[in-house]
């Protein structure tokens, strides 16, 4: 009872501060929902038509790259309707029962040579993103969590690779390899994206280590490592996880323009998208649709990416939790 | 011996193209076992500062901390960084003001507390969980259990800043620091937030420096009030001694600008004219002259001291001209006489 005066007291001379505040008691539940930050997005994403058209676009090109042995109706390496059809050597064979969109100008199958390059693509669209956003996450986390002489080193030569245009420099990188193929374009695309990722997590790390959350951690003693990896990381990543998804789209672009130019995979028998592109360049007056296909293919592809990647970034976005 | 012994302690802030700025300047206290100690001023007076310059909370660039902290007979400024961090959240502890950005986000809270118990008290796995448990139950969280694995954002504001001091005294420090504990809460949750943290401190004899700007907060809790105003201590006393007869302008000035429920309708409040920016350097005058209805000569040309005060018992003060208690803190006074605050003795009712 003695604490209930010291409660009234406390109570009577605090809310005679003005606002006669709305009692919020302390048993009832703040307004949740959801639990986790995974699960707080979905809720967001669940409703969000950008989402539902690019997780559609992306899950078809999955599947199509996975099945795609079991989808393409021809192998895409053999001269099929050169030999089949009488045609002149400046005529194209024309769409045909067994082939939807006709020959290329080899005479290969054009349909199937679109379905198995969606590999190549998902290959390069991946592992370029993944290699860019393990080395940018590295080179980031260093220089945000440490700070000082390591930061300055760090952002230096961040800044040099962030002053060549990207597509520059993934051409130079490219041209460096003696037997161009898939993975020197894979890696002159990851190269350019390293620093992206690096500048973006650098700057978060950066905010993190000033918020009042990281303060109180380390008024509980928790050592370095853990503020770095449990407090700072994880609430740094949003932005990072939004980019990688557009990263995929600027990838998958960047890696087409390399193959289109000539510094991709030469192996004829592995079709790639931008390679065909380059070929059809060639007829591209009789033939439009020759380069509209795999063109075509690659917007698509790319728009589905950046729509996820919108999405996500509105879902992610802290401003719109809760 | 005092617990924590705060001698001359001082921050200053480089800035750049201009003198330092003197963010504490000298200030002393201690701290006893199972003892409250309140630092009072608004906003800029140094009282946040104080605290996490104790901490060494604060960066180590463009800042120079002079002075001795003396916790349990070590310095705290010149031990080692590494021994600080083993000290801090066992031995000192820290509760801020506001429990939402205090608390990470994408972490549940059952895992921020078995952070602090396993880098402490060395639990691990299941014994540490239940450890989280307890200590969430002992602070009044219902349900504990499923607590644990919830985020910050699904907790209420006095659940918050209940997890935060379940997490502050995880490891039974010797000192807690609260730094505003309940400046984010509403009125009825701050009554609950410090009942519990006045039982906690007085159940674990737990020393306790409360920071805050609310005096209704010191008058239900502070076991010693230290008032202060431009980085230095212009008034101290215990709680009784500073509403009966609060004697420095700047102390009489938080007393009168509180409104008041008992008095007339239609009756002005009177405000601390000025802000703190109107400050002048403590070096040759009183920072607070420029504000003061009651400066004299003197304040813009000496450096008032820190010594006993005219009225009342282990009362100090800073001041050339002090305010006449019985003129002016007949208000404070009234109130005391209408509703008495308990002696601490009585302490050992609660529960």
């Amino acid at each position: 009872m003695v604490m209930d005066r010291k409660k009234e007291r406390i109570d009577a001379l605090a809310a005679s501060g003005g606002s006669a505040s709305t009692a919020l008691l302390d048993s009832e539940d703040a307004k949740s929902g959801g639990g986790s930050i995974i699960a707080d997005a979905w809720r967001r994403l669940r409703v969000s038509p950008v989402f539902w058209v690019g997780a559609i676009i992306v899950l078809l090109f999955l599947l199509l790259a996975i099945f795609a042995d079991l989808i393409a109706p021809h192998d895409p390496g053999q001269l099929l309707l050169r030999s089949q059809t009488r045609l002149s050597r400046n005529q194209l064979a024309p769409p045909q029962p067994g082939f939807p969109l006709g020959g290329d100008l080899l005479g290969r199958d054009e349909f199937s040579r679109l379905v198995l390059g969606s590999r190549q693509t998902l290959l390069v669209g991946v592992f370029a993103t993944a290699i860019g956003l393990a080395g940018g996450m590295i080179l980031g986390t260093l220089a945000g969590a440490f700070g000082g002489v390591v930061d300055t080193v760090v952002m230096r030569v961040v800044d040099v690779m962030l002053s060549i245009p990207g597509l520059l420099l993934a051409i130079s990188i490219a041209a460096l390899f003696t037997t161009p193929s898939q993975w020197s374009v894979i890696i002159a695309v990851a190269v350019v994206q390293i620093p992206v990722f690096a500048r973006l997590l650098r700057g978060q790390m950066l905010a993190q280590r000033g918020t009042d959350h990281v303060l109180a951690a380390r008024a509980l003693g928790v050592r370095r490592a853990p503020i770095v990896f449990r407090h700072m990381l994880p609430n740094s990543m949003s932005p990072v996880i939004v980019q990688a998804t557009v990263v995929v789209a600027v990838s998958i672009i960047d890696a087409a323009a390399l193959s289109f130019l000539g510094l991709g995979s030469q192996d004829v028998a592995t079709p790639e998208w931008g390679q065909m592109l380059g070929e059809a360049q060639q007829k591209i007056d009789s033939y439009p649709a020759l380069a509209f296909w795999p063109a075509g293919c690659i917007v698509v592809v790319a728009l589905g990416f950046t729509l996820l990647g919108e999405s996500l970034r509105e879902a992610l976005d802290p401003k719109n939790r809760r | 011996m005092a617990l924590l012994s705060v001698q001359d302690l001082s921050v200053k802030f480089k800035r750049r193209g201009l003198a330092p700025f003197d963010a504490v300047d000298g200030v002393s206290f201690d701290v006893e076992a199972g003892k409250i100690v309140g630092l009072v001023g608004e906003s800029g007076s140094g009282k946040s500062v104080t605290s996490l310059a104790i901490m060494r909370l604060l960066p180590k660039r463009g800042n120079t901390i002079g002075g001795v902290v003396d916790f349990d007979g070590t310095d705290l400024l010149r031990i080692p960084m590494s021994q600080m961090r083993d000290k801090r959240g066992a031995d000192l502890a820290m509760i801020f003001q506001d429990p939402l950005s205090s608390l990470n986000p994408v972490v549940p809270i059952g895992l921020q507390i078995t952070e602090v118990l396993k880098r402490h008290r060395g639990m691990r796995g299941a014994a540490a969980e239940n450890e989280a448990r307890d200590l969430l139950d002992q602070v009044g969280i219902p349900d504990p259990t499923r607590r644990l694995h919830e985020y910050a954002h699904q907790l209420s504001g006095g659940m918050r800043q209940r997890a935060m001091i379940a997490m502050a005294l995880a490891c039974r420090p010797r000192l807690l620091i609260a730094d505003e504990p309940t400046t984010a809460l509403d009125v009825t949750i701050q009554a609950q937030i410090l009942s519990l943290l006045d039982t906690l401190v007085h159940e674990h004899g737990t020393a306790m420096i409360m920071i805050t700007h609310d005096l209704g907060v010191v008058a239900g809790l502070c076991d010693e009030v230290n008032v202060m105003y431009a980085g230095r201590t212009v008034e101290r006393a215990d709680r009784y001694e500073i509403y009966a007869h609060p004697q420095h302008p700047y102390t009489n000035g938080l007393l009168a600008s509180i409104p008041r429920l008992d008095s007339p309708p239609g009756e002005r409040l009177h405000p601390v004219p000025g802000s703190v920016s109107d400050n002048i350097p403590w070096a040759s005058a009183c920072a607070f002259a420029p504000r003061c209805s009651n400066a004299i000569g003197d304040c813009r040309q000496q450096s008032p001291e820190f010594k006993p005060a005219p009225v009342g018992r282990d009362h100090l003060l800073r001041c050339f001209n002090p305010v006449e208690p019985e003129a002016v803190g007949a208000a404070a006074v009234q109130q005391m006489a209408t509703s008495p605050i308990p002696p601490p003795s009585n302490k050992e009712q609660l529960s």
